[in-house]
């Protein structure tokens, strides 16, 4: 791989830039999108870097067509990425319905930016949480990856990319403004280094009447574009020959288990959490650029003798309802923190409810993140 | 005996067994005109990516065809082929679509790739009608039709002449012809794929389900009829007024043009980026 895909060192580095450079690492070779606050720059930058090593960023008419164009240049073999924000999220949902529904790797960025219609682009909320699970129409399953620095925007995007060749799936990365925009010492290792996957693809040659590359729970290989695989790819309901099947329902059964069934079936791969409860009586669960609000907040409460710890939910989707479950066993209180009105609290509170108190902390003002000061004051009012 | 089988049976996929055309339907006529096409320039279905959209025309090549076939969401085939042609630039990718799908859901991504001219082939089956969902108004019914959206007929204007959009939009191939040609149809499409541009066929194409039977202009004969009586070929329409052409179908290729086309474009920004050297693609994978 060349320098020019991977610049190892260590740089002061914008969020943003930073999940462009996890592209070019991870071997992206195809970027549609449209420019949207605050997710620019990643776009602006990979304009520059992906023609010089033979890939293109490709400005489209729309987040619509930038999707498809994405999902299109998948099924011809690249590696692929959209960036955008919530409004282009909100566009794009159909046609990541169908990226699941056909089995399609791609990873989406979204800078998250606040509340809903166009709101306040500059500002960092993490108010699309759950569109990224339920947005798109019917059941499924997503993976959702949420950085809290610069460095996890590059070592995320990474993941991002090897789970979405792995799981032929679409994988979200969940940043926001804060984050995306926030600069901090940045170290892009060297290439050896960084493992990166390419999907699994039928054996050249395979009779296309023999081919299975869809709804299996192990992944099947995909049987991408230009390789005389003749596939029939339609995002009707479809056998795991490819082939349309629009009136036993039986097939919708296994078209809709199966799908889902692929992401659950390897949650415990998938799923990455950062846990320091050990001993604790309170724990702050978060994620994203929050956890570090809660970090600074729990280290405080432990110099002041209060037993806090924390967990981090680093995949945020497949829900981790076990660690969840794991932490909250042995917590008498888990405080939920997120720059929202409560979007993850309910899923969180499901799981944890049944063994601990499980109440949710707001930030003052929506749109900022908690201050530790805050968080302090709620560990105190019920470790009392 | 030996058994009879059609010529271009070979294009189609095995596991195939009828299609879900109803009883008269132009879409056999622009499947077959399509196929004796690529059969005529001695093409594989190897060498072709199809791709279409949703409605009646979207399965000519899904699941018709035996070759990669994407079949998409409402409106957005031309914006997936967008991607497919430029990772796989050596194919020819041919979306195949109806009005609805092209031109009313679908149409920015319509006149935003006429503009970047990227090489595809993209064929129009225009029926003027929602067929598949049971007969609903398109952007290309006639003003004053009763469809099942309009029980008091249509009180849209509506897209005369789609194709004219296309040419506007800056298509560097523009051809539109009717069912009733479908020779001239075949040797059109063979110029589209053979095109470096973005290459649009409109072909009007009837349903006699949902639009002769309810309008009351006949079956699929007497439909075809009225496009042999009403069809005029660009050269003649030429020497006509406005005021004559009315209610006539001009056909024929619209414009045939040499310009930048944007795969073409691609390359030479590429080599720009990398300094002026031969374009050494690192695909990151060893």
């Amino acid at each position: 791989m060349s320098e020019k895909r991977i610049r190892t060192g260590r740089y002061f580095m914008m969020g943003n830039v930073a999940c462009a450079e996890g592209a070019l690492a991870a071997g992206c070779e195809f970027v549609a999108g449209y420019p949207i606050t605050p997710a620019t720059e990643i776009a602006n930058q990979l304009a520059e870097k992906l023609p010089q090593v033979g890939g293109g960023f490709f400005q489209m008419e729309d987040e619509i067509s930038s999707i498809a164009a994405v999902i299109g240049a998948s099924w011809a073999g690249k590696k692929v990425m959209t960036v955008t924000s919530g409004p282009g999220i909100s566009l794009m949902l159909e046609n990541i319905g169908f990226a699941i529904g056909v089995e399609t790797p791609c990873v989406i960025v979204n800078v998250q930016r606040g509340a809903p219609t166009t709101g306040m682009p500059t500002i960092g909320i993490q108010g699309d949480m759950v569109q990224a699970k339920h947005g798109s129409h019917g059941d499924y399953e997503i993976i959702a990856l949420c950085p809290s620095s610069p460095q996890e925007m590059f070592d995320h995007t990474v993941i991002a990319f090897n789970y979405a060749e792995k799981y032929r799936t679409p994988v979200f990365i969940l940043s926001d403004a804060f984050v995306g925009h926030m600069r901090e010492e940045v170290v892009i290792p060297e290439a050896e280094k960084i493992e990166t996957v390419y999907r699994k693809i039928p054996e050249l040659g395979t009779d296309p009447l023999k081919l299975k590359g869809f709804l299996d729970e192990n992944v099947a290989p995909m049987p991408i574009f230009g390789k005389g695989f003749k596939a029939h790819v339609t995002s009707s309901c479809h056998d795991e020959y490819g082939k349309r099947n629009l009136i036993d329902i039986s097939a919708l059964d296994k078209f809709v288990r199966k799908l889902s069934e692929k992401i659950l079936k390897h949650k415990e791969e998938i799923t990455l959490v950062e846990r320091d409860y050990e001993g604790a009586e309170i724990v702050l669960v978060s994620y994203g650029g929050v956890a570090r609000a809660a970090a600074a907040a729990a280290a405080t409460a432990r110099e002041k003798g209060i037993p806090v710890g924390t967990l981090r939910l680093i995949t945020v989707w497949p829900f981790p309802g076990e660690e969840i479950e794991k932490m909250a066993r042995k917590a008498k209180h888990v405080i939920v923190l997120e720059n929202n009105l409560g979007q993850v609290y309910p899923y969180i509170k499901a799981e944890a409810a049944h063994f601990s108190e499980v109440s949710f902390l707001p930030p003052k003002l929506v749109g900022e993140i908690q201050d530790p000061e805050d968080i302090l004051k709620k560990i105190e009012e019920v470790s009392k | 005996m030996s058994e009879l089988v059609h010529p271009y049976h070979r294009f189609i996929r095995p596991t195939v067994t009828h299609s879900s055309f109803c009883p008269g339907c132009g879409d056999g006529t622009i499947a077959q005109s399509i196929l004796r096409a690529i059969d005529g320039l001695s093409m594989d279905m190897d060498d072709f990516v199809f791709v279409s959209g949703i409605g009646c025309a979207a399965w000519i090549p899904s699941p018709l065809f035996n070759a990669d076939v994407l079949h998409t969401t409402h409106g957005r085939p031309i914006a997936f082929a967008f991607g497919i042609k430029m990772g796989l630039p050596n194919k020819k990718v041919m979306v195949v679509s109806g009005d609805g799908d092209l031109v009313a859901i679908g149409g920015n991504h319509l006149i935003q790739n006429a503009r970047r001219n990227i090489e595809m082939v993209v064929i129009c089956s225009n029926n003027g009608i929602y067929g598949m969902t049971g007969g609903q108004a398109a952007p290309t019914t006639p003003m004053g039709v009763k469809t099942t959206t309009t029980p008091y007929g249509t009180f849209e204007n509506f897209f005369e002449d789609i194709s004219g959009l296309v040419v506007a939009a800056g298509a560097s191939f523009v051809a539109r012809w009717t069912t009733a040609h479908p020779r001239q149809l075949t040797a059109s499409i063979k110029k589209a794929i053979q095109k470096k541009g973005f290459a649009f066929i409109e072909v009007i194409s009837q349903c006699p389900i949902q639009f002769g039977r309810k309008m009351g202009v006949g079956n699929a004969v007497q439909m075809l009829e009225d496009y042999k009586n009403r069809s005029i070929s660009i050269q003649e329409a030429k020497k006509l007024s406005k005021e004559e052409l009315k209610g006539r179908i001009v056909v024929g290729e619209l414009v045939d043009l040499d310009k930048p086309e944007m795969v073409e474009e691609v390359t030479r920004m590429r080599k720009k980026a990398m300094g002026g050297a031969e374009a050494a693609v690192d695909t990151g994978r060893g």
